[in-house]
């Protein structure tokens, strides 16, 4: 018999319910309405009365309503027809839902029960299995959807028999397993799993070590992230945290991208919406739609779903690294999210850590990221997710609890920096804060060397050097001006201000600019630290001046100009002969 | 709002506040209204039978046994046509003189727009302000506040642009407003003919503060029956946002919540996101645009009000006195408009995003010049010739009084650029100095 319960108490969306049975943590409960009924979530037993949270409005709950326990936690549908796809936090189909305006209490199906897929067997009876192992697989998109051992299964089953090569609907049955005690069981394409437990079926979990590229020049080359990675992108607002995603998601070498919407503006994942269906996936020229999720919960969707979003988003991205994919994952902001918590917390009357956030908040942010990450599955393919989310600091602080946590757990830090923003230095990572702990790992620079070739970590390091020279020579000619200083100096702060016009700043809006490849991100540092290595002749430092912006301007023609055509060919010409003009002999 | 026969009638207060009363309730249902002493309030909290209200008119002089009606639904607005050209309280009560207006009854503060039902904004909104046009175009359906001081004449431009953006329908949103100030909306609106297209919900400063918490709400369900009956292009205006936000700590400090930063409730984000996510630009033409006002104490946005907002709205202009021309200028470095992008260079010439940039950027550098200036160091040739660049940029484009239209406004960046720096030095895209630069 399921739990009942009657409503005791409202607190905006926090409902305190009289219960007549037992009922879990984290258990999924419908207050029932006249018209409707709206899905909660237990987040405190405290006696007879169970909290719960409503992912929805609580306008006209009454004390007295009836509440029904369901068993189960918040879980999603696994399956094929995932792809391109837009759910809200909950998982429902937003295509789905009628109308305009979102309907409380209006909950659509994940999936598509009628569509027939085309299947193919992979395994054959008798093979020994476990949880997800590889049954089978459709196309879904263009990509192999395996469909496996469902991930609840324990143990070792064997497989009675796989359905034929055919098309089926996803509840038909297409394998039997037999288990240890000899019970058949059914496996169909569709499976579901609890969205805050991670998905731990496979083999081993190694430090990642290989390049991800996402076509920005500040992260692949400076501060490269890893496929299984984990980074994040704090910044005040406006200085281009979701510019910054939005590229990465466009261009970034993976098979599945996931973008949690998490409580941030509506308009902009209508241009996700709007676009990716255009706009083509750069690695394979299918339309980008084909490989992206979108769980939007937009800042004016229910906070408490809000916090469910995330870990929806995270539990697809696992599900199809379990395939041997590549998996990107984006969340925009998962300050929101902890938002979500603190406003939840305070209700509870919690006892308040730093800036009224849950005490835990660090242990629930680091728990979240190491859901990431790369790994050998149990047959040895790879499969991984990459997360990367955003951190909208409070004043732009980044002394506060989300960004700290945050920077515990996440190994790449891209720090947004106001001021470069701007000076309309975009992206506005900083390039001497910012880091990737990856550049640090024996096994990156093994696969860098043998990617790009030898030295190049060194080549970076010292990017990075130029440019911490480049910004105390800048102080210092702040602070003795122009004369103050020798000519030498000022050709050092140019030479950094090249490698941030041209490495570093990038146009997100420019067909060309805003996706460099790696071989042609080494190509240009490369020609960018030549010019660094060399020796100029100057007189006075107003030369200095005049002659590095005419360096960047023919450098950043290059940027703007497709590869090695002819319109980057003569500048590169120009510039030669520029270069020529003052080098020393 | 007369009571019917059957509703029951309460009189046994156990708890008041400034801002809340509590009771004894049965069958109440959450953010229901209630009359208190005839004053309208909203349930906000209910644990058993002990019902918290907040009063919209303050609880000064309320009795204990003062009489509690529940009214049985949450606040709504009668919508039909006869809303336009009317002048409303932050109830919906008419304050023209006029009379109730018939209509259907909607609750205010109603459900959002499935995000995949909204359509990429696209029409540009001209304003004929190059601080607006050429560096922070507005898009309709976009939703961007002022950042301005309060001794800025933020509502003298917001009127102006509101009577320039061609929209259908005006709705004011009028919170903690001097009683001059509206006043000289009303007298704006009614110069300009405008007044049939006006649509005023008003608290002023005469008004209790926490009424001041309906009035976005009430513009927007106004601007919403226009926007999907009517399919209208509407602009609500909300002035001001930092007073609205106030009326929210109010009611959130009496409900002993532990307040986040600046007693700001911890809240505040989803509470203004609500309100500035109803902005949208509907499948079947009709468009909902926000542009409010949030008044800064001495230009700090780092405040909870201004930083939330920042992080929800489409940008912002940022208002300020320039002190080297002597006008109120919309400053380019502080100033941002999100969906610029969407028609610049689209619905405006090809040479839009660069010659923004570009200006934006020498005007940059002149303000480093300036501080050299101001710590006793030689000026370099380039130094003077961006300082005597940004006096004419301040004037000729950023100023307010400005009213040219968009492609005079490039002409002019071109020939300030031409004016007072060589090519290089500008570093724009070789086509477009090929076609534009012209000596
Ligand atoms: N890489 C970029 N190139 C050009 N403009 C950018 C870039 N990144 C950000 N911007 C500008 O900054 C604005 C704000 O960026 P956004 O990513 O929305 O900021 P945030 O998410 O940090 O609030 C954008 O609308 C755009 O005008
Ligand atoms: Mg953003």
């Amino acid at each position: 018999m399921a739990t009942k319960g009657t409503v005791k108490g409202i607190i905006s969306n926090l409902v305190i319910v009289e219960v007549d049975g037992p009922v879990s943590q984290n258990e999924i409960a419908y207050i029932k309405l006249p018209d409707t009924k709206l899905m909660s979530e237990v987040i405190k037993v405290m006696g007879k009365n169970t909290y719960i949270q409503v992912f929805e409005s609580t306008r006209g709950v009454k004390v007295g309503d009836p509440v029904e326990f369901m068993g189960y936690m918040l879980e999603v549908s696994l399956g094929p027809g995932i792809l391109s796809r837009n759910y809200d936090g909950l998982q429902n189909d937003l295509d789905k839902m009628e109308g305009v305006f979102l309907k409380r209490g209006d909950y659509t199906s994940a999936l598509d029960d009628e569509k027939l897929w085309d299947f193919k067997p992979l395994a054959k009876a008798d093979d020994k299995v476990a949880a997800a192992d590889w049954l089978g697989e459709v196309d879904e998109n263009g990509q192999p959807h395996k469909i496996m051992v469902p991930f609840v299964f324990e143990g070792v089953y064997t497989v009675k028999s796989v359905a034929e090569k055919g098309q089926y609907k996803i509840n038909d049955e297409i394998a039997v397993l037999t288990n240890s005690d000899g019970d058949d069981v059914s496996v169909t394409m569709v499976q579901r799993w609890p969205v805050k437990q991670p998905i731990k079926a496979y083999r081993d979990k190694p430090r990642p070590f290989k390049l991800l590229e996402t076509g920005v020049r500040t992260i692949d080359t400076i501060n490269p992230i890893v496929e299984g990675g984990t980074g994040f992108i704090p910044g005040p607002f406006g200085t281009g945290k979701t510019v910054l995603q939005h590229a990465i998601s466009k261009q970034a070498e993976a098979d599945i991208v996931v973008i949690a919407a998490c409580g941030e503006r509506a308009n902009e994942v209508v241009e996700i919406f709007t676009e990716f269906p255009e706009l083509e996936d750069p690695h394979t020229g299918r339309k980008l739609m084909e490989r992206t999720i979108i769980i939007a919960n937009t800042s004016n969707m229910p906070v408490a779903a809000r916090e469910a979003s995330v870990y929806t988003a995270m539990t697809l991205a696992e599900y199809y690294r379990s395939m041997g994919l590549k998996v990107l994952m984006m969340a925009d902001s998962t300050s929101r999210w902890a938002q979500a918590l603190r406003e939840m917390s305070n209700r509870l009357e919690e006892l308040p850590g730093q800036d009224a956030f849950p005490v835990d908040l660090s242990a629930i942010i680091a728990n979240f990221y190491a859901r990431a990450g790369f790994v050998y599955l149990n047959n040895g393919e790879t499969g991984s997710v990459t997360f990367i989310g955003t951190v909208s600091p409070a004043g732009g602080n980044l002394k506060e609890p989300v960004t700290e946590s945050t920077k515990k757990a996440a190994r790449c830090f891209y720090a947004l920096q106001q001021s470069r923003a701007d000076g309309k230095r975009y992206p506005a990572i900083n390039p001497i804060d910012s880091y990737s702990k990856y550049l640090e790992y024996p096994e990156y620079a093994e696969y860098i060397s043998e990617r790009i070739g030898s030295g190049w970590i060194d080549l970076v390091n010292e990017v990075k050097t130029i440019m911490l020279r480049g910004q105390e020579v800048s102080e210092q000619i702040n602070i003795l001006g122009d004369d103050g200083v020798p000519v030498e100096y000022h050709v050092r702060f140019w030479k950094s201000e090249v490698i941030d016009f041209v490495i570093l700043q990038q146009d997100a809006f420019d067909k060309v600019d805003m996706l460099t490849p790696i071989e042609r991100q080494e190509y240009m540092l490369r020609k960018v630290m030549d010019i660094c290595h060399s020796d100029f002749e100057f007189e006075n430092f107003t030369e200095v001046d005049t002659y590095f912006k005419r360096i960047i301007n023919h450098l950043k023609q290059m940027n703007y100009s497709e590869f090695e055509s002819e319109k980057f060919k003569k500048y590169e010409e120009e510039l030669a002969s520029i270069l020529k003009e003052r080098m020393a002999a | 709002m007369a009571t019917k026969a059957f509703q029951k009638i309460y009189t046994k207060i156990s708890k008041i506040t400034k801002a809340t009363c509590t009771l004894k309730a049965e069958g109440i249902g959450n953010d229901e209204l209630a009359e208190i002493d005839g004053r309208l309030a909203q349930v906000v909290k209910i644990i058993g039978e002990e019902v918290t209200l907040q009063v919209f008119g303050g609880t000064e002089g309320i009795p204990t046994n003062a009489e509690v009606v529940f009214i049985g639904k949450a606040p709504t607005l009668k919508v039909s046509d006869q809303l336009a050209g009317r002048f409303f309280d932050a109830f919906g009560h008419p304050i023209d003189g006029g009379p109730e207006v018939e209509g259907e009854e909607r609750e205010i503060g109603g459900p959002s727009v499935n995000p995949v039902r909204r359509k990429q904004p696209s029409e540009l909104i001209a304003t004929g302000i190059a601080g607006i046009d050429l560096n922070n175009t507005l898009v309709s359906g976009q939703k961007i506040p002022f950042f301005a001081d309060p001794d800025q004449p933020y509502n003298q431009v917001m009127a102006m642009v509101a009577l320039r953006a061609k929209a259908d329908k005006i709705i004011l949103g009028g919170m903690g407003l001097t009683n001059d100030d509206y006043l000289y909306f009303k007298n704006v609106f009614d110069n300009a003919g405008a007044l049939d297209r006006i649509i005023s919900f008003v608290n002023t400063t005469e008004n209790p503060p926490v009424e001041r918490l309906l009035v976005p709400d009430m513009a927007l369900t106004a601007a919403e029956y226009f926007a999907v009956e009517k399919n209208e292009s509407v602009l609500v205006l909300l002035t001001d946002m930092t007073l609205f936000a106030d009326a929210l700590s109010i009611v959130s400090n009496r409900m002993d919540q532990i307040p986040s930063k600046d007693s700001m409730p911890g809240s505040l984000y989803s509470d203004l996101a609500k309100i500035y996510e109803k902005a949208v630009q509907f499948p079947d033409g009709g468009s909902i645009t926000i542009i409010a006002v949030t008044t800064l104490s001495g230009g700090d946005i780092t405040h909870a009000i201004p930083d939330n907002t920042g992080y929800i709205t489409e940008g912002q202009l940022f208002l300020r006195r320039d002190t080297d021309i002597g006008k109120v200028i919309v400053d380019p470095f502080r100033s941002l408009s999100r969906l610029k992008q969407l028609v610049i260079g689209k619905k405006t010439r090809e040479d839009h995003p660069q010659v923004m940039n570009t200006a934006v950027r020498l005007f940059a550098d002149a303000a480093n010049a300036k501080t050299k200036l101001e710590n006793g160091f030689d000026l370099t040739d380039y130094d003077e010739r961006t300082l005597a660049y940004a006096k004419e940029y301040s004037n000729k484009l950023l100023a307010i009084d400005v009213n040219i239209g968009t492609d005079e406004m490039l002409d002019t960046g071109w020939e300030l650029f031409v004016k007072h720096f060589s090519k290089e030095e500008v570093g724009i895209k070789q086509e477009l100095v090929d076609k534009y630069w012209k000596n």
